[in-house]
């Protein structure tokens, strides 16, 4: 029998007349695609489809193409649900994949549509007029007490301001992912461009680098159930701290970083043996009900020195009540991965068929919060999957304070969704710790390219609120009549708040 | 007797009659129609000074008249849009002016010897505004030259937000002298926001602010006075000022540093 | 002519676009002047509308009923008037009901019922209910607005009331003979609506208790403003953004005791960059404010008149996309959308000047009380309730409870 019935998804297509037989490709390849012999010969069956060796192929000889093996038709057993099944059935595994959920659910952010000025009101220039992008990440009080200052003005009664707030430039952050998962010049080029761009990156939940401590006041650090790195210095440095509950592309499941990640400087940070494999359990196993979170958000400000804590959940079924309780449990702010966001790794049947889209999250917890009257208390972060400036501000309009970004950032750094981080095999240096390829970030290099998207964004931004007539970010936040549906079921218009378009 | 309903301004033709060389219309409660239609057949008849006494509000005054020797003398408050795309005429307004002077102008001088509004010569192509006093916000906005048309505007006292915004060409000059606002700053923020052609004086300095970040500041410098004197000196004697006192103090030459100050914001597609 | 908004629209709230004139004029000293000044200054600047709408708020016009609360009321028909009067007499004492003196005016026409109660609450009432008398008027108002198909108040504060309609300001003001009333305040508006018929509810001044606002311009963060309200009870049922403008006043000055200049600075927000360069405890204070108030800062071109028993409050948006003219002429201060419109009531001011951006221009009438409340007696799931005439809208407290 053959090792395995099923074929390569892609071939390697090699034009010899153009090849300068100078074997970049072979040296480029995180997947052992070619072998060497007086030219290049792929093996396609290890071919990812990264275009490692596309773009660094000087003779621009070498295309990637989609195997074009026929199926018997047949909607109901897919092609990759076959070859599924074959997997399982050779090697009796959880299947294991990377990356945002890829399947075919409607796209919610595809269906809205942003408003614009027209004559009655005017629309005003970004270019030459303020247009302000300031965001504070954290709670407000319900109102701004004063006392006259006795000069016939009036100033702060006392606690009477906002308490502890990130400022943040702009209000895009960067989403988790520790260092472990990614490099750690993946975690310098995010922390680097985090400092310039005026925002945060995110720990996430493998511990600060010591090489990350200049950059520390831009940096959120996560503590999860596997409390990796995590000490009294850890949370003193960071801006905010932030417990992560879920992940919106794995909610109710733990993580594995296997122990041959775990190398010198991995272990350092995380504070772990190295080669030892660093387990994330499922729950906190200090958290089991409601009461349990809010003993340990008081129990990191008490450590901390009172600095804003958030929860990040993903985005599952009665979200707005967990939400909820998260807010009066004292979170600063809630995090709400919907089910597209990213993983290093993540069984294949959670990613694809848990959780809710974060459009809708955003929209069902920001009008739980209003009416229940504490919307002031916490920020929403909303995360999972945003692809553009326009996911930004229709997130924003629906109710969102701040979006963060994962996927995003690590495309402008090189990744090309291959969707294979789990095999720490990163062709382009992203989600692996071999030296000789995390050296392909250098992190000067990602740090610009990194703040590049977040400054394009940032004054695509400026543009629509421009178009919209207002010139700061908050008159958008929430403002869901700037926005319609078109081509979505009147039940999910309704759930959004927003009406159809031409109503 | 009934009482009447209030009205604001009657549709009327005014009350004209001649003053030497001069006619004279009472615009006092005229509507601007009648007003610029009386004003309009008076032109073609051949005057070459009108005097409007009593305004108070009508719009358009001078709009869209095309003439050379024509002067037009506006008595009491000048409505919005005063010389909208004018050609030719001089406006002298011996009061205050609204919102919108000289928008769109094409050539022609217009004199306001007291205060003047927001969006004071928005698109101005060509001719002088000299205003004696305070103006409001977004003054100067997108004036433009072309060949032979430069637009001038000359400021006597402050400006708020916004002046010079989008300028593309012609001079703008803020003199901060006669201000009801002595504490203010001689401008407000976004000072030539946008600016990618023209120039800018104003008298005495201005902070970092306060400026767009499309411009650079500097001193103004010899060549700077040189084409800057000509225009305070007309505009002093328009106004019966003492160019001296004007000129007691530096001026600060606000210019662009690119013609094409968003040439890489754009990526293309 | 519809009292109430427009049918067609009632399935799906939306505001109404609209440019606009307004004035005001206050007489510090606290000397009345008739209705007719304001309405000079109106007419001059009828060019500014389309004669979809006009309308005045005067102060100090009931001097013979201070204390009572003076309810001008529009009614579509007689089955609304008795529905209304009910709401009116269950809680309070209706000391005179009339009809409002009008006279017949070319061009104003449609109107609907129109009548005014002076009242007061039932003796030991607010004992009963534990509520302000203003927490109960509030209550009366929203009540009556939400619950009575085709009944609306147009004004409900002590010694003031508000007289507007469809039709041009100075048919208007011709209509209800504001040349019989004396008032130290008046404020009025001119409006030019654009995608809806104009109705009498509709026209400006919005008023709650003694506090009315006239508006030119359009709100374009409407749609935040109003869930913000949402969440403190307040129902925007009007359509109008003008009316988020009151009841972000309301809820800033009367339920959080913030000080009006403050509140002025909430609404119309300095930059971030000027709240940069202030002074550390200036900076401190205004970046809470910003950042707390965030939801009610009004974006978008506005200048809009504050009118209450102790004077008026002109302000405008924070970048001067509408126009605003000031002048003080003695005792009076005058403020405008044209300096034309200040020159036709008093030709020769002793000052005459354009407001900053986001800078309240203030008149205060001497012997009045400055609008300093803060007192929080109606809790938002009252006034709800109040609103929507459910039993307790808190029921669906958090399920996530330990």
């Amino acid at each position: 029998m053959p090792a395995t019935f099923i074929q390569p998804e892609f071939r390697v297509k090699i034009d010899y007349d153009k090849c300068h037989k100078c074997g970049r490709c072979v040296q480029q390849c995180g997947w052992g695609v070619y072998d060497f012999n007086e030219r290049p010969i792929p093996h396609d069956e290890k071919c990812r489809a990264c275009h490692r060796c596309v773009t660094f192929c000087p003779a621009h000889c070498i295309t990637i193409e989609r195997n074009p093996l026929a199926y018997r038709d047949n909607d109901n057993w897919s092609a990759s649900l076959r070859k599924a099944v074959w997997k399982q059935a050779e090697t009796g595994g959880v299947l294991l994949t990377s990356m945002g959920n890829p399947q075919p659910y409607p796209r919610i952010f595809d269906h809205l549509l942003l408003d614009a000025c027209q004559v009655t009101n005017p629309s005003i220039d970004p270019l030459r007029e303020p247009m302000e992008l300031r965001t504070y990440l954290g709670r407000k009080p319900d109102a701004v007490k004063v006392e006259p200052d006795g000069a016939g003005g009036f100033r702060l009664a006392e606690g009477g301001g906002m308490s502890r707030n990130v400022e943040l430039a702009t209000p895009i952050i960067f989403s988790p992912m520790s260092y472990g998962s990614v490099s750690l010049n993946v975690h310098k080029s995010l922390a680097m461009a985090a400092e310039r761009c005026g925002i945060l990156m995110n720990t996430g939940e493998g511990g600060l680098h010591e090489d990350l401590y200049p950059y520390q006041d831009h940096v959120i650090v996560q503590v999860a159930s596997g409390r990796f790195g995590v000490g009294p210095d850890y949370l003193k440095r960071g801006a905010a701290i932030e417990i992560k509950i879920g992940q919106g592309a794995k909610p109710g499941i733990g993580g594995h970083l296997p122990g041959e990640k775990i190398n010198k400087e991995v272990s350092s940070t995380r504070m772990i043996p190295q080669g030892t494999d660093a387990i994330s359990p499922a729950p906190h196993h200090d958290i089991y009900s409601i009461e349990d979170l809010r003993q340990l958000i008081y129990a990191l400000k008490e450590a901390s020195g009172y600095k804003p804590v958030g929860v990040k959940i993903a985005a599952v079924h009665n979200v707005a009540a967990i939400a909820s309780g998260i807010v009066r449990a004292g979170a600063d702010y809630v995090y709400l991965d919907g089910f597209r966001g990213g993983t290093g790794a993540a069984p294949a049947v959670i990613r694809d068929h848990v959780g809710i889209p974060v459009e809708i999250a955003i929209a069902v917890v920001d009008q739980r919060l209003r009416e229940e009257g504490i919307r002031n208390q916490a920020s929403i972060v909303a995360a999972g999957s945003i692809r553009s400036s326009a996911d930004v501000a229709k997130a924003i309009a629906l109710g969102a304070d701040v979006v963060a970004i994962g996927t995003a950032a690590l495309i402008a750094l090189g990744c090309h969704v291959c969707q294979s981080c789990h095999t720490g095999n990163c062709s382009w240096g992203i989600t692996t710790q071999k030296p000789e390829l995390t050296r392909r970030i250098d992190p000067e290099w990602g740090a610009e390219r990194v703040s590049n998207l977040i400054n394009a964004w940032s004054h695509e931004l400026q543009e629509i609120l421009g178009a919209l007539g207002v010139n700061a970010i908050e008159s958008l936040r929430g403002s869901r009549e700037r926005l319609r549906s078109i081509g979505l079921d009147e039940q999910t218009s309704r759930i959004l708040g927003v009406k159809p378009a031409g109503m | 007797m009934p009482i009447q309903v209030i009205e604001g301004y009657r549709q009327v033709e005014p009350a004209r009659r001649t003053e030497g060389d001069a006619v004279v219309f009472d615009a006092n409660g005229v509507y601007y129609q009648q007003l610029n239609d009386a004003i309009r057949a008076a032109v073609e008849a051949g005057a070459k000074r009108i005097v409007v006494e009593n305004a108070n509000g009508q719009r358009y005054i001078g709009a869209g008249l095309q003439a050379k020797d024509l002067t037009i003398e506006v008595r009491g408050t000048a409505g919005n849009d005063l010389a909208a795309f004018m050609d030719g005429p001089k406006v002298e307004v011996f009061g205050n002016a609204q919102d919108g002077v000289g928008n769109t102008m094409a050539s022609g001088t217009v004199v306001v010897h007291g205060d003047a509004g927001d969006v004071l010569g928005y698109g101005m192509r060509g001719g002088r505004v000299f205003v004696r006093g305070d103006v409001g916000y977004r003054v100067g906005i997108h004036m433009k030259a072309y060949e032979g048309l430069v637009p001038i505007v000359v400021c006597g006292g402050k400006a708020r937000d916004f002046f010079g915004e989008y300028m593309a060409g012609g001079m703008l000059v803020l003199l901060g002298m006669n201000t009801q606002f002595p504490d203010d700053p001689v401008a407000g923020g976004f000072l030539g926001t946008g600016m990618h052609g023209g120039v800018i004086y104003v008298r005495g300095a201005v902070e970092p602010w306060q400026c767009g970040k499309e411009v650079g500041v500097s001193e103004a410098e010899e060549a700077d006075m040189a084409a800057l004197t000509p225009v305070l000196d007309e505009y002093c004697a328009s106004l019966g000022l003492d160019l001296a006192e004007v000129l007691s103090e530096p001026f600060t030459r606000i210019a662009p540093v690119s013609h094409r100050p968003y040439g890489k914001l754009y990526a293309y597609l | 002519m519809s009292v109430t908004r427009p049918r067609y629209a009632e399935e799906a709230p939306f505001k109404i676009h609209g440019g606009c004139g307004l004035a005001g004029i206050c007489d510090e000293s606290g000397a009345t002047m008739s209705g007719e000044d304001i309405i000079l200054a109106m007419a001059v600047q009828r060019d500014r509308g389309n004669g979809l709408g006009g309308g005045f708020a005067g102060y100090g016009i009931y001097p013979e009923f201070p204390d009572h609360f003076a309810f001008h009321m529009m009614y579509h028909d007689e089955q609304a008037r008795e529905e209304a009067e009910v709401l009116l007499n269950e809680h309070c004492v209706v000391d005179l009901a009339e009809p409002m003196p009008t006279r017949p005016v070319k061009g104003i026409s449609d109107a609907p019922l129109l009548w005014r109660y002076f009242l007061k609450p039932l003796p030991g009432e607010l004992e009963r209910l534990e509520l302000s008398e203003e927490d109960l008027v509030v209550r009366l108002v929203m009540t009556i607005n939400a619950a009575v198909d085709g009944a609306f108040v147009a004004s409900s504060g002590k010694n003031m009331g508000v007289c507007k309609g469809v039709g041009f300001p100075e048919e208007i003001g011709h209509f209800y003979r504001l040349e019989e009333y004396e008032g130290h305040t008046w404020t009025g508006h001119n409006r030019f609506p654009t995608n809806t018929p104009g109705w009498w509810g509709g026209a400006h001044p919005f008023a709650l208790l003694d506090w009315t606002i006239v508006h030119n311009g359009e709100i374009s963060s409407y749609g935040i403003n109003s869930r913000y309200l949402e969440q403190f009870g307040y129902k925007c049922t009007l359509g109008t953004d003008t009316e988020v403008a009151a009841y972000l006043f309301d809820l800033m000055l009367r339920r959080h005791g913030l000080p009006l200049e403050l509140a002025c600075k909430a609404l119309a927000a300095p930059l971030w960059s000027e709240i940069d360069r202030m002074p550390e405890g200036e900076r401190e204070l205004m970046r809470s404010l910003r950042a707390v108030y965030g939801p009610a800062m009004l974006n978008g071109p506005f200048a809009i008149i504050l009118g209450f028993n102790g004077g008026m409050v002109a302000l405008n948006d924070r970048i001067k996309l509408r126009p605003l003219v000031a002048a003080r002429s003695g005792s009076k201060v005058i403020v405008a959308s044209e300096e034309a419109a200040i020159r036709a009531v008093a030709p020769e001011p002793d000052v005459v000047w354009m407001p900053k951006a986001g800078e309240p221009t203030v008149a205060r009438v001497a012997g009045m009380p400055w609008p300093i409340h803060g007192d929080l007696h109606l809790t938002p799931a009252e006034i709800s309730c109040a609103v929507v005439g459910v039993e307790d809208v808190c029921d669906e407290a958090v399920e996530v409870t330990a």
